[in-house]
């Protein structure tokens, strides 16, 4: 870094000690740096651009599997830690408007909320993996099938919200039990005036109370017909749409993992950069005259929400 | 707020975004999020019976959003215009990329999972696949 010591410095080299020898100015090497920058930032964008094209692949072949899996993804999860990183933009933003002003302690407690909002994306991150892990919602070989209804029992999916509450714990209601004996419900007059020796088949009587009889009513449909059901209850409607599982979902979960774990990498690495960011702040490296490193890391910040925006709706919001 | 903004010694060249820019542009990104996931509850696009509007209208949102953080947070709108050149290109390569590859799709169909596409042809039933090589 301190190379070319040994040339005779400008005299703004000897003001400003962050100025590099190989900048003939401090707005050059700003400059400079932030080129540099959002060079490295289109790289990032091809690199995730590549993993956006295989999503799109799959997706036009196999939409199927799109569909299935992400009933296994939890969208309320999934907008909270959207929230999180926007919330943790904002305080990135706040803190480089901070630093470009002077405002130390801004800047400082700013960049610690900034870190604070990357380690609650990566909990509640942690949250989701856990459960695919538990319920072998995996890549490839790893993939546990969910026909058998499984990761139901597991309280999986927390998809939909309701959805899951509504299934969650609470067994679904028992069928009436049969009454015992048919006569039991018919009028006393009626049951009465059949001789024991009558035999009532079961579910044979209509109506209750005072207006049961044997006698089926005028207007029921005609033997065979069946009442209408009624629509299942919504849990019961997404455990049948669980059971009914398209082939190779692994695929899904695949482009996932891969798509989700590179971005919680870059959100992992980024916490690093503002920590060092921060520890800098601390030292007081800082000021209106110079805050590129700053800038910079915010910049890379920003990039790791811009890309959540997309995988969010693209992994989680698909119906 | 605006004090402050006046009053600090910052570099000439240096856009200082002011704070109910930033806040605004916040309260902005929160609705939308609120909005894409409330939008796939809807399920709007079934509702008038073209499903494909519902990824359409979650990528718009999420375009607006991205747009909204490239331009403000990361100082697009009021920075030097080259560098909004640079993600203009590494998108535009993107989209080329993804464009083609759909292309290909849409032209030649292509079974990525041999005997196994349910989506390119209708069969009358699961067990209707032909059977695995």
């Amino acid at each position: 870094m301190n190379h070319g010591a040994g040339a005779a410095p400008e005299l703004h080299h000897e003001e400003r000690p962050e100025l590099q020898p190989h900048f003939e100015t401090p707005e050059q090497q700003f400059e400079s740096g932030k080129f540099g920058m959002w060079v490295f930032l289109a790289t990032e964008i091809l690199l995730f651009g590549g993993l956006f094209c295989a999503y799109a692949v799959y997706r036009a072949l196999h939409p199927e599997v799109f569909v299935y899996a992400s009933l296994f993804l939890d969208r309320v999860l999934g907008g909270i830690n959207t929230l999180v990183l926007i919330c943790s933009s904002l305080t990135m933003a706040l803190g480089v408007r901070a630093a470009q002003l002077g405002q130390r302690r801004l800047l400082i407690a700013m960049l610690s909320v900034t870190l604070l909002g990357g380690a609650g994306f990566l909990g509640i991150k942690y949250v989701e993996y856990e459960h695919k892990w538990k319920a072998g919602l995996l890549w490839g070989t790893q993939y546990r099938s969910q026909a058998d209804g499984h990761a139901l029992e597991h309280g999986e999916p927390g998809t939909h919200g309701t959805d899951a509450a509504s299934h969650d714990g609470s067994a679904p209601p028992e069928p009436p039990a049969p009454a015992a004996d048919p006569r039991a419900a018919l009028p006393p007059a009626a049951a009465a005036a059949l001789p024991p020796s009558v035999p009532i088949p079961e579910g044979r009587t209509f109506g209750d109370g005072e207006n049961a009889s044997l006698l089926p009513p005028a207007a029921i449909g005609p033997t065979g017909m069946r009442a209408p059901e009624p629509p299942p209850a919504a849990g019961e409607q997404l455990e049948r749409r669980i059971r009914h599982e398209p082939r190779n979902v692994h695929l899904f979960f695949g482009i996932y993992f891969v798509m989700t774990g590179l971005h919680a990498l870059h959100v992992i690495v980024g916490m690093a950069l503002i920590g060092y960011v921060l520890f800098r702040s601390l030292r007081g490296d800082f000021g209106p005259r110079y805050f590129t490193p700053v800038d910079i890391v915010g910049l890379y910040w920003h990039l790791v929400d811009l890309i959540w925006i997309f995988l969010f709706p693209l992994l989680y919001l698909i119906e | 707020m605006s004090s402050e903004h006046s009053a600090a010694p910052a570099a000439p060249e240096v856009h200082v975004v002011p704070i109910r820019v930033l806040v605004g542009v916040w309260l902005a990104l929160i609705v939308l999020t609120v909005l894409t996931v409330a939008a796939s509850w809807v399920d709007f696009g079934h509702l008038v019976g073209e499903p494909w509007l519902n990824l359409v209208g979650a990528l718009t949102i999420a375009v607006v959003k991205g747009s909204l953080v490239a331009l403000y947070f990361m100082h697009l709108r009021y920075e030097n215009p080259f560098h909004g050149f640079i993600l203009v290109t590494a998108l535009a390569f993107v989209g080329l990329l993804i464009g083609i590859a759909m292309i290909d799709v849409q032209a030649t169909r292509p079974d990525l999972i041999p005997n196994y596409a349910p989506a390119l042809e209708t069969p009358a039933s699961p067990t209707d696949l032909p059977p695995a090589p």
